[in-house]
């Protein structure tokens, strides 16, 4: 039926606002918008019963014996003393390799790489690998460096596992930071008769560091908390030394890895005691390295 | 003393005279991509001269500019036809290195762009990155001078570049391009992202800088042509059909004269239309 | 002719006469050639990183396949997994779908809890959330997406399970479960699907919802029938990459699913993913050259497959989202 006549047409919209004043429209409305609300405060919810839960545990069990000793059978002797030192050289290691690789990669995809199919599907590339799951990862690194290279199930083949996993998230965001730096630099650079090089490294880069050590330290806090990939490299659940970086060729354990050990022991005291003890050590590291690399973000990065 | 003096008047006998013209561009034409943007141009730039380049928009002055330094090599599918002749080579020929062309022949840009580090780094990059060690203090100084700059600054030359107005930020982009000591000075429409003291300014530092280098600026501003300069090349845009049926638009030198000439009896009734005002 | 008092190059003033001939022809950069050759190097790590996962995964599969006792069809339709021991014996089994099952079922779950709760956040956040609770609950959940997943492992066995075992009873929820790990695997997945659907949501020009608003819709009509269909092509990516998400996710399905590939549908039951049974198996006794080495392959490469299917797909939607505005 065509609204034809101008009566009509007024009558029909008269209709509708007066049907949307109507109680049941708002009501509706109003329960809509708490649905989303609540769901949305599922994620939080359950975030903070994890959180919860964690202190609960592990809050009690957690003291200077706990991170100061090594693995042991009984629950109450046992502690993180390996983990921590393990993953603090597995974090050396891991950043010596892929920082320089993925500030020297983004560097050279974003100020030289000419804009050919070749160039684009590296691009694609890295996309891609920040997908690949990373136990995958875990195989490469198994195949590569513990048996074709014959490294070993040791901290060197974990940590390069380690890198190469974090490896496109360092290019990323390192690309964003060179790209937020404004051309008229670069030119001003050039026609004062300085190479590209020698204006990339001179100036592009230094400017858009603070954005691209943020991008590392979340990347490497990433890696803190990976577990699967070393695991499949052979990280040893239980380890009775410390890991020191230059220890390459070292069996090697980590914080991740005493978790899961911890875990899947069937006595309550590890699975809930000593496992959410040295989980509150893991989120804690975890909050300090985001907290340090937002504070980065926030006083240095320049807003050109 | 007189050694020098013997090899100097040797080194005169073996080189060819230098003609008074530093550049000279013939048939220059250039593109990007498809686009013809600028249609043959010819034209000399003479040594220790202000030559302006006006016109209205789009008619290709820039483009034009950044070729005298190679600066369009950073646009993806420019290209340059014709010749660029700088004290007789050609720019554009083969084994011809921009960077060694952008060392001799510097460019001040239309909005200023100095690098986000301190006073005294700015006009310091240049020579750095050309090899000069040692310190340079004296060189800093010596350019803020000439650009006019030194006394507003020189207490605070490790403060960042930024904290300096738009006219002093464009001083310290010229002194910064001083210091590489360049042959040639292209500007860019300097002055108009500034406003009309710091305009002023910079205009008087162009004609006292004239005596050392030659330059060559693009303004939009016929005034500031008339005032400065001593030649002026006026170009504009022409549409003509093209292979396909349609229209192609480019630019194209229409008149080049010394600027009391072009302001004051021009040849062409399409640069007196400009000058008067009755377009552009 | 007068010397730049730093640079030492002569001064280009004076008679035309005084001027050397000029050569721009540059100095040969050796430092420069190397280091440019350094960085492309660097970016040649990257493909040589893909390449090597694909020789591994598929070298290996190969090796697996080529066997005398393993069939791709078998793989393919078998129903029992056990790759263990000696290959000629009647235990030993290669079919691959128990596996398939449990990732697929686990997944299942998790995408039943993640979709709705991650689009409902997404709406909110976008549509809905005041500034300053928005201030808060997005830090929130960027908080949740950077929780490791061993310690999401830990809380599926340590509290989602005694929950589901107190709420369905002992009898009926096994010990490893695949419910208990895909609840808390969607709850993992939430940020990633809440996040690039408010991305895509966001994109939606205003004008879009102005033109609805004055046309007299409410808030929940634009959301539902104006903004959600416009960002359908980036819901859609943030979709298909939380099931990627989910497909490979390890540590929560090895701590909380079991150790145990089995065909079942019921989500209290004990099963092994794909990528559970990688970590398993590579921690055993096999090394390289015996088949169960290769099978942790066979499964690896499958996995690489659906992994990559989803990324690819996910891209095409991203780049659709994106071209339309």
């Amino acid at each position: 039926m065509a609204l034809s006549t101008p009566q009509r047409s007024a009558e029909a919209a008269a209709a509708v606002l007066a049907g949307s004043a109507s109680a049941g429209r708002t009501r509706g409305e109003r329960v809509f918008a708490v649905l989303l609300l609540g769901a949305t405060a599922v994620s939080v919810l359950v975030l903070g019963l994890l959180i919860a839960q964690v202190l609960l545990d592990g809050l009690a069990r957690l003291d200077l014996q706990f991170l100061t000793s090594y693995p042991s059978r009984r629950a109450a002797r046992t502690g993180i003393r390996a983990g921590i030192t393990g993953s603090l050289s597995l974090m050396v290691l891991t950043a010596a390799v892929a920082f320089p690789l993925g500030v020297a990669a983004a560097v050279y995809l974003e100020e030289f790489a000419p804009d050919n199919r070749f160039t684009r599907l590296l691009e694609a590339n890295v996309a891609n690998l920040a997908g690949v799951p990373s136990v995958v990862y875990g195989l490469l690194g198994s195949a590569v460096f513990v048996y074709l290279f014959q490294m070993g199930r040791s901290l060197v083949a974990g940590a390069l596992t380690l890198a190469l996993l974090i490896l496109p998230v360092i290019i990323v965001a390192s690309r964003e930071s060179l790209r937020a730096v404004p051309q008229a630099i670069r030119h001003a650079g050039l026609a004062l008769g300085a190479t590209p090089l020698q204006v990339a490294a001179r100036q592009t880069v230094p400017s858009a560091l603070p954005g691209i050590f943020t991008g590392t330290i979340l990347a490497l806090s990433r890696a803190v908390g990976e577990t699967a990939p070393i695991l499949v490299v052979g990280a040893v659940l239980s380890r009775r030394s410390d890991n020191v970086p230059w220890g390459l060729l070292d069996a090697f354990t980590g914080l991740p890895i005493q978790i899961y050990d911890f875990v899947s022991r069937p006595q309550a005291d590890f699975r809930e005691g000593a496992a959410s003890a040295a989980i509150l050590v893991l989120l804690t590291v975890l909050l300090l390295m985001n907290s340090v690399a937002i504070v980065l973000r926030n006083r240095y990065a320049r807003r050109w | 003393m007189a050694w020098s003096q013997a090899v100097d008047t040797a080194a005169q006998a073996i080189v060819p005279a230098t003609p008074e013209r530093v550049f000279e561009l013939e048939h220059v034409s250039v593109s990007y991509g498809p686009n013809l943007a600028v249609r043959d141009v010819s034209m000399p730039i003479h040594r220790n001269e202000i030559t302006a380049l006006i016109g209205p928009s789009g008619c290709g002055k820039s483009t034009l500019l950044r070729c005298l330094n190679r600066m369009n090599d950073l646009i993806p599918g420019a290209h340059v036809d014709g010749q660029v002749r700088y004290h007789g080579i050609d720019l554009y020929s083969k084994g011809v290195d921009p960077v060694e062309v952008r060392r001799r022949i510097g460019m001040v840009f239309q909005k200023p762009n100095p690098f986000p580090k301190s006073i005294y780094d700015n006009i310091a990059f240049g020579p750095r990155v050309l090899g000069a060690k040692g310190n340079l203090d004296d060189l800093v100084e010596s350019c803020l001078r000439r650009a006019a700059l030194w006394d507003e600054v020189r207490h605070k030359l490790k403060s960042s570049a930024y904290g300096l107005s738009g006219g002093q930020q464009q001083r310290l982009c010229i002194a910064r391009a001083i210091a590489v000591n360049p042959d040639v000075i292209l500007m860019d429409e300097p002055c108009s992202a500034l406003d009309p003291i710091a305009t002023a300014r910079i205009e008087d530092l162009m004609r006292e800088l004239e005596d050392e280098y030659t330059i060559v600026i693009v303004t939009h501003n016929m005034q500031q042509a008339a005032r400065v300069s001593d030649r002026t090349a006026f170009m504009t845009t022409q549409v003509e059909p093209d292979e396909d049926g349609g229209d192609r638009r480019s630019g194209h030198l229409v008149e080049y004269d010394l600027t009391d000439r072009i302001f004051k009896n021009p040849a062409d009734p399409r640069t007196e239309d400009y000058i008067s005002g009755r377009f552009g | 002719m007068s010397e730049h008092p730093v640079i030492g190059a002569p001064v280009l003033v004076g008679d035309p006469g005084d001027r050397p001939p000029m050569s721009l022809g540059g100095r040969p950069r050796r430092g420069e050639q190397l280091a440019m050759a350094l960085l492309a190097l660097a970016g040649a790590v990257t493909v040589l990183t893909t390449v090597g996962i694909v020789a591994v995964l598929f070298f290996d599969a190969a090796s697996f396949f080529r066997e005398p006792v393993v069939s791709l069809w078998a793989f393919v339709t078998g129903t029992e997994w056990r790759p263990f021991g000696n290959p000629e014996s009647d235990a030993f089994r290669i079919g691959v779908l128990p596996l398939l099952n449990g990732t697929l079922l686990v997944t299942g779950i998790a995408m039943l809890i993640a979709i709705p709760l991650g689009l409902a956040s997404a709406m909110y956040l976008s549509e809905y959330a005041p500034r300053r609770v928005r201030a808060v609950l997005k830090p929130a959940l960027e908080l949740l997406a950077g929780v490791p997943t061993v310690v999401l492992g830990w809380f599926a066995v340590d509290f989602m399970t005694p929950v589901l075992r107190g709420a369905f009873g002992d009898e009926r929820v096994a010990i490893f479960n695949a419910a208990s790990a895909g609840i808390v695997m969607g709850i993992m997945i939430v940020p990633t699907i809440a996040s690039l659907s408010e991305d895509a949501m966001s994109a939606v020009p205003s004008g879009l919802r102005e033109a609805a608003y004055g046309l007299g819709s409410t808030r929940r009509r634009v959301v539902l029938s104006v903004v959600f269909p416009a960002a359908l092509s980036g819901v859609v990516a943030a979709i298909i990459l939380g099931i990627g998400r989910a497909i490979g996710e390890t540590m929560i399905v090895a701590i909380a699913a079991g150790g145990m590939p089995q065909m079942t549908a019921n989500p209290f039951e004990q099963v092994q993913t794909m990528t559970a049974y990688i970590v398993q198996a590579v921690r055993g006794e096999a090394g390289p050259g015996s088949l169960t080495y290769e099978s942790i392959f066979a499964v690896g490469a499958l996995l690489f497959l659906m992994t990559f299917a989803l990324n690819l797909a996910a891209q095409r939607f991203v780049r659709r989202y994106r071209e339309a505005y």
